[in-house]
């Protein structure tokens, strides 16, 4: 089950290119039908009995490859299929026959998903590289399949962004074998201890400094504007919504299995991502405040809602944590692919991109408006949404541990984000100037972002079962 | 699921489900988008008929639903969440009547009766909430569910009016968040329970517990407009009449006022809330808004303006009961709390008909209005009349009960805030009277819209809910001892509430 869940997106995706240009549609749908399915099931296996291993072909570590799936990897696996699908079908509608843009799409998304999927799996530290460079050069050829220069620009940037911080991961892991001479997460887990030696806490530093930098952690956020704000609205939705928290997955996990000894030793530790994700919210709000263009507003949200993920950091001691930090990361994921694909459909519309042309859209296109308005109230951490849980949460782990500070910068957080978002929600209700003309769009791609945000509003009324999936190690 | 529990999801459902049918609907299916409206309000208006005859013979309807393990979307309908659950239901089969006449051929009604719904749906999330995490979620979902309609208009002006709603509502939010998550952290729960739940923490708690009520009446004082925080009521103005009504009389402001009943009654507990000298804070904090609202009421020359203040003033009516200690200060403030709605939205449905109808918005432009539409300005003269609290009308009960309730307290100061305010109604309502009745007619109105036909003054939809919310304040006011008057059920909560014996006599 665990192999097909890289195996499905590898071969519709070859299939995809094989047959050239924009075809294989209908094979892909198929393919992340099966894998969201498959991702289901697998949860339910995990919560039913525990975490799930599999040794492919029948070899297992030390030789073979092993797949490992515990709560954390089987939520993360489940949200990347969540997402892909609907994105899917959105995808379809939105690159026109003859667009450029959609020429490699179906591929690229398929080998970036077969990445993915398979940076979930891993159990061990160089399988987890070959997954990242996997997934960072799918998803640099995403962003460079625009074709324009600006794309082109942002996504070099985006390559050496991505090439740097692999190569840092890589580093460390080969400095960790040289150590250890494993580089296996389970067996390492026990051997690195509090009594290291330098090289190791070198290693870990610049493991985890290369994946801040592919998760665009301030002040590794440089590209990521760039990236999400110029790509088709498919594609940043998928990067924006998935890809960034793919490497925080990785620090996450690094950070409470092999490196665990290494930060309850050095506790100071535990605050540089809480400082750093504090800043990138108030950074990544104020650029939002501040930016001019829609897509642009928007990736600026994503750096500040990124923040938010790695508050958690220094609140691991208590259980609910992890919860927290996967929570907001499904409330993330799933309104900020809303919000982008609601975007997409209102750039369409209205054939340009700044968000003073936005007047007038809340009359004519009623269901996306909907749809960027809902995703909002989950990025403001309003009730009823994910995002409230996530914040609900964050807050009383601060009060809890008497972190007043993470509590203000939650609180302060929300408000800033509905700060941006009602920014564009007060244009969209003015009244359109009688000039104005806009383009009707297919209505698939008003409603699948719709129902995209539905369900980061639906999770927050509900969230008792991911917690539980969450909650198995 | 059992038939208590069903019904409380029932209510939510009656306004829920008509709300998001109606966002689908085509702007031109007037009928389908009418009939929705009012099955739904008709039906939510029998479903809280059965609940009041069940809280009444002792029956309980709650329901609840895991959100996060130890976290609970709870609701029940008591007999206090009652009180605001029948106010709401009934003012807002009235206010869909007005909106319906007032919208008519205008654009975009789809969204404005989708948010409206929702809005009413956000009310009654908040009556029914069992628990102060369920509060807070209805509460910010009326923030949410209100904005489009402050706006609705699509002009600088209203965005503007909604822009200073949302900074004042959003932060108050965040404050009341913070104040909720650590009494939940605290506590371990927020459930509402008679005589409070604080209480059981013990006097090493207490500090804390005085910072987070501060928090807490600072997070619902926003909504319920207590001076200083106030100032977005005025602003909000620029919505359209039903929506000011609504606003004023029902949703918004009295979701306030009564997030300050539930957390001074069944979080802390009023004999707690006593012992922790939170009471005698907020007493003064109403009077102080009491007067202010007022005051400044006096010199607004716009009608909608003035009435914006008189309602900062009168929702502090009901906040200074609920810091009267003792039964009979509870009565008068949670029977105000129904009082004020009915009288508050005849001003405001009357408001909108001299906009409508003639283009007056100021109270200058009212010269002689009585003769050109009698029904509508005695409807306004009963409805400021109650303000004022004269005899036999719903306000002079309120008052009654609230004077007398100072004294019982030993806040005799409070009976000189309550007359103070009273003269101040009197002097900024009387002028608009007499401008109304006894100034000549003027040649020409600013704009007539509507042409008066035989005793039909205005469009007839525009013109019965002011006069049954009028007819209401004369019955609430004259038929008071009566079973079902709403003061008979402010004193059945009263009576549950304060836990000893306690004889409720009448005034």
């Amino acid at each position: 089950m665990m192999v097909w869940l890289i195996l499905l997106p590898l071969l519709w995706a070859s299939f995809a290119f094989l047959l050239g240009r924009g075809r294989g549609v209908w094979l892909a749908m198929a393919g992340l039908l099966a894998q969201l399915w498959l991702a289901y099931t697998l949860a339910e296996e995990v919560v039913a009995s525990g975490v799930a291993m599999h040794a492919v072909g029948g070899w297992g570590a030390p030789l073979g490859i092993d797949l490992v799936a515990d709560g954390l990897s089987a939520a993360m696996l489940l949200l990347t299929q969540c997402i892909a699908l609907p994105l899917a079908v959105y995808a379809r509608a939105y690159f026109k026959r003859d667009d450029p843009a959609g020429t490699y799409f179906w591929p690229l998304v398929g080998f970036l998903l077969a990445g993915l999927n398979a940076l979930f799996l891993s159990a061990d530290l160089f399988n987890i590289y070959v997954t990242l460079e996997l997934l960072g050069l799918a998803a640099v050829g995403l962003v460079a399949a625009g074709g324009g220069a600006q794309q082109i620009t942002a996504a070099l940037r985006y390559l050496f962004a991505t090439l740097v911080g692999s190569g840092a991961y890589l580093l460390g892991v080969a400095l960790i074998y040289g150590a250890y001479g494993t580089v296996s997460i389970t067996t390492l887990t026990p051997l690195i201890t509090a009594e290291a030696p330098d090289l190791v806490w070198i290693a870990g530093g610049l493991m985890m400094a290369g994946l801040m930098l592919k998760t665009a952690l301030f002040p590794f956020h440089f590209w990521l504007p760039p990236a999400h704000g110029g790509a088709p609205a498919p594609v940043s939705a998928l990067l924006s919504a998935v890809v960034v928290k793919a490497s925080f997955y990785l620090i996450l996990r690094l950070w409470i299995g092999p490196f665990s000894s290494l930060t309850v030793a050095a506790s100071l530790v535990v605050w540089l991502p809480a400082l750093l994700g504090t800043l990138a919210i108030f950074w990544g709000s104020y650029q939002a405040i501040r930016a001019e263009r829609l897509k642009m507003l928007i990736a600026y949200s994503t750096v500040a809602q990124l923040g938010y993920l790695f508050l958690i950091f220094p609140l691991l001691a208590s259980a609910g944590a992890l919860q927290a930090g996967i929570m907001q990361a499904f409330a993330h994921g799933l309104a900020k692919a809303a919000m982008f694909m609601a975007a997409g459909a209102l750039i369409k519309a209205t054939g340009q991109d700044m968000v003073a042309g936005l007047a007038g859209v809340a009359e004519r296109m009623p269901v996306t408006l909907f749809a960027f308005g809902l995703a909002g109230i989950t990025l403001m951490g309003l009730p009823p949404s994910a995002g409230f849980l996530a914040k609900w949460q964050l807050i009383e782990l601060a009060l809890s541990q008497q972190h007043w500070i993470i509590a203000f910068v939650v609180l302060v957080g929300g408000l800033l984000a509905a700060v941006y978002v009602f920014r564009v929600l007060r244009q969209a209700f003015l009244l359109a100037p009688a000039s104005s003309v806009m383009t009707p769009v297919p209505r698939m791609l008003e409603w699948t972002a719709f129902v995209m945000a539905a369900a980061s509003i639906l999770l927050g009324l509900r969230g008792v079962e991911l917690m539980q999936l969450v909650g198995v190690t | 699921m059992s038939f208590n529990e069903l019904l409380p999801l029932a209510v939510l459902a009656s306004s829920l489900l008509p709300g998001l049918l109606i966002f689908t609907l085509p702007e031109s299916w007037v009928g389908l988008r009418t009939a929705l409206n009012l099955s739904g309000a008709l039906v939510k208006l029998a479903l809280v008929m059965l609940l009041i005859v069940g809280v009444q013979a002792g029956e309980s309807y709650g329901v609840q639903f895991a959100v996060l393990p130890g976290l609970d979307l709870a609701f029940k309908a008591d007999a206090l969440g009652l009180l605001f659950i029948a106010l709401s239901a009934v003012l807002w089969l009235f206010t869909t009547l007005y909106a319906i006449g007032y919208l008519e051929g205008a654009p975009r009604r789809s969204r404005f009766f989708g948010f409206f719904s929702l809005c009413v749906t956000a009310t009654m999330g908040i009556a029914m909430a069992a628990n102060l995490f369920t509060f807070f979620v209805f509460y910010e979902l009326l923030t949410l569910a209100t904005f489009p309609l402050v706006v609705h208009r699509g002009t600088v002006a209203a965005m503007r009016g909604g822009m200073t709603y949302l900074v004042y509502t959003l932060i108050g939010g965040a404050v009341l968040l913070t104040g909720i998550i650590w009494l939940h952290h605290l506590l371990g729960h927020t459930d509402f329970a008679h005589a409070g739940i604080a209480a059981a923490l013990g006097p090493a708690y207490d500090g804390q517990l005085q910072i987070i009520f501060l928090l807490l009446m600072i997070g619902v004082g926003v909504k319920a407009a207590i001076v200083p925080l106030h100032g977005w009521l005025p602003q909000a103005m620029v919505a359209p009449a039903p929506v000011s009504a609504l606003l004023h009389a029902v949703a918004v402001v009295k979701a306030g006022a009564f997030g300050i009943v539930r957390i001074v009654y069944e979080v802390y507990g009023i004999e707690f809330a006593q012992s922790l000298d939170l009471l005698l804070p907020l007493a003064i904090f109403a009077s102080v808004t009491i007067v202010w609202g007022s005051f400044r009421a006096l010199f607004q020359d716009d009608l909608k303006k003035r009435l914006a203040f008189s309602t900062v003033s009168q929702v502090s009516y009901i906040v200074l009961g609920v810091a009267l200690f003792g039964p009979v200060g509870t009565v008068g403030g949670l029977v105000h709390l129904v009082h004020q709605g009915i009288m508050k939205i005849t001003l405001f449905f009357c408001a909108g008909n001299y906009a409508e109808t003639l283009g007056i918005h100021k109270v200058s432009e009212m010269n002689g209005a009585g003769r050109r539409m009698p029904l509508t300005s005695i409807a306004f003269t009963i409805g400021a009349l109650g303000m004022m609290g004269a005899p036999l009308t719903a306000g002079a009960v309120s008052k009654a009960w609230l004077t007398d309730g100072a004294t019982a307290a030993g806040m005799d100061w409070a009976i000189w805030v309550l007359w103070t305010s009273s003269l101040l109604n009197a002097a900024y309502f009387l002028p608009i009277l007499w401008r109304t009745w006894f100034k000549p007619v003027p040649k020409a109105w600013p704009a007539e819209h509507v042409a008066a036909r035989g005793w039909r003054e205005t469009a007839w939809l525009l013109l019965l809910p002011p006069m049954i919310t009028a007819a209401m304040t004369l019955a609430a006011g004259m038929f008071s001892n009566n079973q079902m008057s709403p003061l008979s059920w402010a004193k059945l909560i009263a009576e549950r509430e304060y836990l000893h014996e306690t004889i409720i006599r009448t005034p």
